[in-house]
C-alpha cells in the first residue's frame, strides 16, 4: 500500500523524468558513438598498415633473390669470359719475366730519350738567354759611346782612348768612331700671344729687321762707321703708335652718335606705336561691330514676351478666360492715385 | 690620443675625402685607404668598422676605371689579412660588384677585380663558394685568354685558389673550361706565369682520379717536362708537384707517367734542386713505387735510388728526411730485388742512424724505422745486412738474425763470408732469453755450422781452452 501510495506520488514526475533523462543523455551518445567509431577506424587503419609493411617486407626479400638469380643466369657468360681473359692477361704481361725485361728496357730508354731532349732544351734555353745578354750589353755599350762621341780624337789633339804611346788605339776609339752623336730633344714650339696694335705692322716677315730686343753676338770686327746703336734703332723702329685724338675718332662718328641719342631716347617711350593725331588717321579702318549688333536676332521688346500682350503666344484661338474675379485693386492700377503718371 | 682613436679619426676623415666632388681626390683617398689597410690588419679592421666599405661598393659600380682600380685595391688589401675580414666583405655586397669589374674593358681594372677576389677565396671553402655563386668563375677563364701577363698571371692563381679547397670547387673550375687554357699557357715562357698555372693544375688534379684524368687529358705531358728544367726555382717545384697529384691516385696513372718518362725527369730535377723544392719530387717517387713492384723497378732502373739516397744524407731539414726514407721504403718493400737495388747503395746504415739518433724529429724516428723493417723483410743481401749486426738494437737485430737464418742454410758462399767477416762471432755474442724468437734464429743459424766452428766461435771460448790446459796433467811427470 506504502508502494502504491509512493509511486502514484510520483507517476506525474516520472514521465518528465523519463522523458528529461532521455533527451539528456541523446548528445552525449551521439557523441559517444562517434569517439568510438573514430578510435575503431584509426585502430583498423594500424593493423592494417602494419600487415602491408610486413607484406612489403617480405615481397622485396622474394624479388632481392629473384633478381640476383636472373642476374646470375644473364651475366654468368660475360663473367666467365671476363675471368678468362683476366687470367690470360695477367699471365701474359704481369708474371711474364721477359715481357716485364722489355717493358722496362723500353722505360729506360725512353728515360734516356727523355733526358737528352731535356738536356738539350735547357741548353738552347742558355743559349737564348747568353744571346740576350750579349745583345743587351752591346746596346749599352752603344748607347754610352753615342753619349760619349766628343771624346773622339780629331786631327790636331789625340782622344784619351788614342793616347800617342800605345801601339794601336784603344777599342773604345773604334767604337765612338762608329757611333752617330745624340741630338737633344727639340723645345716644344711656344704658341703666339693675342694680336696686337703692331701686328698690323707693314713689313712682319722674317726677312725684315729682327724682333728681338738683343742679336746673338756675332764674333767680328765692328763696322766701320757711326753707327747708331742697335736698342735705340730699334726703339724707334717698334715705337708704338700714338695717334692724335681726331685721328683716334671712327670715320662715322656723327652717325654712331644719332643712334646712340635715338636708342636713349627710345627708353623713355611709353609706348612703341607713334602718336597720330587727326582721325583721318584712323579713316581707313573698318568698322568691326559687337556681338549684339552682328547677331541675327534683334533684341525683342518687353512686351511681346507677355501672353496677354502678345497673341502669338497663345496656345488656343482665344485667350484665357477669367473665371475668378480679377483682383480689384489690380484694376486701379495706374488709375487711382494721381494722373501724374498718365500719359495724355 | 690612443692609437685606435688616431685611427678612427684618420679612418673618418678620409671617408669624407672619398665622397668629394673632385675625381681625383676621390681616387686618391681611396689609394690611401688601400696602403694603409694593406699593411696591418688593424687598420684593415678599422676600415671595415668605419662603414669605409658600403661607400666603396657603392661608387664601385659608376665610377672612372681609376676609381674602380683603387676601390679594388682597398677590398683586396682588407680582404687579404683573415677570413673574417673577408667574410665583412663579402656581406656587403662587393662580390658583385667585383663580377661587374671583371667584365669592364680596361685590363687593369679587370687585374685588380681578380686579385681581390683571389685574396677573398684563398682563406676557407665557404668563401670560395660565395665566390664561385658570384658567377666568377667564367670571367676569370675568360680574363685568362686576354693576351697581358698580368692579367693573365692574378686570373690563374685566383682559380687556383678556388678550386683547391674542395673536389666540387675543382669541378665547377673545370666545368668551366679551364684545364684547356692552362693546358696551352704551360708554353708561354713567363716565369711567374708558369708558376701559376701549374699550381692551378695541380690543385685541381689533386681532389680525385676524375680530375686528375681530366687534366692528363689535356696533354700536358711531356710539355710539363720541360717546365722541370727550368730556371726559376718555383716553377720546378709546381711541376713537380702537379706531377706528383697525378701520379698519386691509380697505378695506371703513375704507368703514364713512368711511359711518359716523367720518373727520369723528376730525378734530374731532384738532383738539380735544393732543399724544399725537392721535396714534391720525392713523394712523387715514393707514390710511384707504392703502387706496384713494376712501377717500382722502373723507378730503380731510372737511378732513382742512389738520387733518393744523396737527398737523405744530405738535407738539413728532417721533414725531407723523412720523405725520403719513406719513397726508400716504399721502392725496397716489394721484392729481394728491390730490397737489393736499396741495400747495394749503403742507405741502410744511414737510415739506422737516423732512427737512433735523438735529433731526429718523431716523425722521421717512425718513417725510418718503417723503412727498415719494410726493407729487411725482403732483404737477402747479406753484406749490407752484417752492420746491422754490430749496431742495431734489439727489436731491429730480430728480423736481422731472421733474415740471415733464412738465407744462410742454402747457400754455402754466405756461410763461408759469414763465417770469415766476423758474423758468426758477433751472433754468438747476442744474448737472447730461451725460447724467444731470436733465440730460434739463433739456433738455426747454428744448425748451418759444424760444432766445433760454433765452440770457437763462442764467447769465452778462450777461457774454457786456458782452464783445459790449467786442468791437463802431461802425461810424463
Amino acid at each position: 500500500m506504502a508502494t502504491l501510495a509512493r509511486l502514484q506520488a510520483r507517476s506525474s514526475t516520472v514521465g518528465n523524468q523519463y522523458y528529461f533523462r532521455n533527451s539528456v543523455v541523446d548528445p552525449f551518445r551521439k557523441k559517444e558513438n562517434d569517439a568510438a567509431v573514430k578510435i575503431q577506424s584509426w585502430f583498423r587503419g594500424c593493423q592494417v598498415r602494419a600487415y602491408i609493411r610486413h607484406l612489403n617486407r617480405i615481397v622485396t626479400i622474394i624479388q632481392k633473390w629473384w633478381r640476383s638469380f636472373l642476374g646470375r643466369k644473364q651475366y654468368q657468360l660475360t663473367v666467365q669470359i671476363q675471368r678468362r681473359w683476366r687470367g690470360y692477361r695477367v699471365r701474359k704481361y704481369l708474371f711474364n719475366y721477359y715481357y716485364l725485361k722489355e717493358y722496362l728496357k723500353v722505360v729506360s730508354e725512353t728515360n734516356d730519350a727523355i733526358r737528352k731532349a731535356l738536356e738539350e732544351f735547357a741548353e738552347m734555353k742558355e743559349r737564348e738567354e747568353k744571346k740576350a745578354n750579349l745583345e743587351r750589353e752591346e746596346k749599352k755599350r752603344d748607347y754610352q759611346a753615342r753619349k760619349m762621341h766628343y771624346l773622339l780624337s780629331t786631327k790636331q789633339i789625340p782622344g784619351i782612348y788614342n793616347s800617342p804611346f800605345r801601339k794601336e788605339p784603344d777599342p773604345w776609339e773604334l767604337q765612338l768612331q762608329k757611333a752617330k752623336p745624340l741630338t737633344h730633344r727639340r723645345p716644344k714650339v711656344k704658341q703666339k700671344d693675342s694680336t696686337s696694335l703692331t701686328d698690323w705692322l707693314a713689313c712682319t716677315s722674317a726677312r725684315s729687321f729682327p724682333r728681338s730686343e738683343i742679336l746673338p753676338p756675332i764674333n767680328r770686327k765692328q763696322c766701320q762707321g757711326p753707327f747708331r746703336d742697335i736698342t735705340e734703332v730699334l726703339e724707334q723702329r717698334y715705337r708704338p703708335l700714338e695717334p692724335t685724338l681726331r685721328v683716334a675718332e671712327p670715320i662715322d662718328e656723327l652717325k654712331l652718335a644719332r643712334e646712340e641719342l635715338r636708342r636713349e631716347e627710345w627708353l623713355q617711350n611709353v609706348n612703341d606705336n607713334m602718336f597720330l593725331p587727326f582721325s583721318s588717321y584712323h579713316k581707313n579702318e573698318k568698322y568691326i561691330p559687337s556681338m549684339h549688333l552682328s547677331s541675327k536676332y534683334g533684341p525683342i521688346s518687353y512686351k511681346e514676351q507677355f501672353r496677354s500682350e502678345n497673341p502669338k503666344k497663345w496656345i488656343c484661338d482665344k485667350d484665357f478666360q477669367t473665371v475668378l474675379p480679377s483682383f480689384e485693386l489690380f484694376s486701379k492700377y495706374g488709375k487711382l492715385y494721381s494722373k501724374a503718371g498718365q500719359i495724355v | 690620443m690612443s692609437q685606435r682613436q688616431v685611427l678612427q679619426g684618420v679612418m673618418s676623415l678620409l671617408r669624407t675625402l672619398l665622397l668629394d666632388v673632385v675625381p681625383t681626390i676621390q681616387q686618391t683617398a681611396a689609394l690611401a685607404l688601400g696602403r694603409l689597410a694593406n699593411y696591418n690588419d688593424d687598420l684593415a679592421e678599422a676600415v671595415v668598422k668605419c662603414d669605409i666599405l658600403p661607400q666603396l661598393v657603392y661608387s664601385l659600380a659608376e665610377q672612372n676605371r681609376f676609381y674602380k682600380k683603387a676601390a679594388a685595391f682597398v677590398l683586396r688589401a682588407v680582404g687579404k689579412h683573415s677570413p673574417q675580414l673577408a667574410q665583412a666583405i663579402v656581406d656587403c655586397g662587393a662580390l658583385d660588384t667585383l663580377v661587374i669589374c671583371l667584365e669592364d674593358f680596361d685590363p687593369g681594372v679587370k687585374e685588380a677585380a681578380a686579385w681581390a677576389l683571389r685574396y677573398i677565396a684563398r682563406h676557407n671553402a665557404e668563401l670560395s663558394q660565395a665566390v664561385v655563386d658570384a658567377g666568377a668563375v667564367p670571367l676569370l677563364v675568360l680574363c685568362i685568354q686576354e693576351p697581358e701577363i698580368a692579367l693573365k698571371r692574378i686570373a690563374a692563381s685566383a682559380l687556383s685558389d678556388i678550386a683547391k679547397h674542395s673536389p666540387e670547387l675543382a669541378q665547377t673550375v673545370v666545368d668551366a673550361g679551364a684545364v684547356a687554357h692552362l693546358a696551352q699557357m704551360i708554353l708561354n715562357p713567363d716565369a711567374k706565369l708558369k708558376h701559376q698555372i701549374l699550381s692551378a693544375l695541380s690543385q685541381v688534379s689533386k681532389h680525385s682520379v676524375d680530375l686528375a684524368e681530366m687534366v692528363v687529358e689535356a696533354e700536358i705531358f711531356p710539355v710539363v717536362l720541360t717546365c722541370l728544367k727550368d730556371k726559376d726555382e718555383y716553377v720546378k717545384k709546381n711541376a713537380s708537384t702537379l706531377i706528383r697529384e697525378i701520379a698519386k691516385h691509380t697505378p695506371e696513372l703513375s704507368q703514364l707517367v713512368v711511359n711518359a718518362g716523367g720518373v727520369a725527369a723528376v730525378i734530374d730535377c731532384i738532383g738539380s734542386c735544393k732543399g724544399n723544392t725537392r721535396l714534391p719530387g720525392i713523394m712523387m717517387l715514393g707514390y710511384v713505387a707504392a703502387h706496384s713492384e713494376n712501377l717500382a723497378m722502373a723507378v730503380i732502373i731510372s737511378k732513382g735510388v742512389p738520387q733518393l739516397s744523396v737527398c737523405l744524407s744530405e738535407e738539413p731539414e728532417d721533414h725531407i728526411k723523412a720523405a725520403a726514407a719513406w719513397a726508400l721504403g716504399q721502392i725496397g718493400r716489394h721484392t729481394p730485388e728491390h730490397a737489393r737495388a736499396v741495400a747495394v747503395t749503403n742507405t741502410l746504415p744511414v737510415l739506422l742512424s737516423l732512427y737512433m739518433s735523438t735529433e731526429s724529429s718523431e716523425d722521421l724516428q717512425v718513417k725510418s724505422k718503417k723503412a727498415i723493417k719494410n726493407i729487411l723483410q725482403k732483404c737477402t743481401y747479406l753484406p749490407a745486412l752484417e752492420p746491422f749486426l754490430y749496431d742495431a738494437p734489439p727489436n731491429i737485430l730480430k728480423h736481422v738474425v731472421g733474415q740471415f737464418s733464412k738465407v744462410l742454410p742454402h747457400d754455402s758462399k754466405a756461410r763461408r763470408l759469414f763465417v770469415t767477416s766476423g758474423g758468426l762471432k758477433k751472433v754468438q755474442e747476442i744474448k737472447a732469453e730461451p725460447g724467444s724468437l731470436l733465440q730460434e734464429y739463433i739456433n738455426s743459424i747454428n744448425s748451418c755450422y759444424p760444432e766445433e766452428i760454433v765452440r770457437y766461435y763462442s764467447p769465452g771460448y778462450s777461457d774454457t781452452l786456458l782452464q783445459r790446459v790449467d786442468s791437463y796433467q802431461p802425461l810424463n811427470n
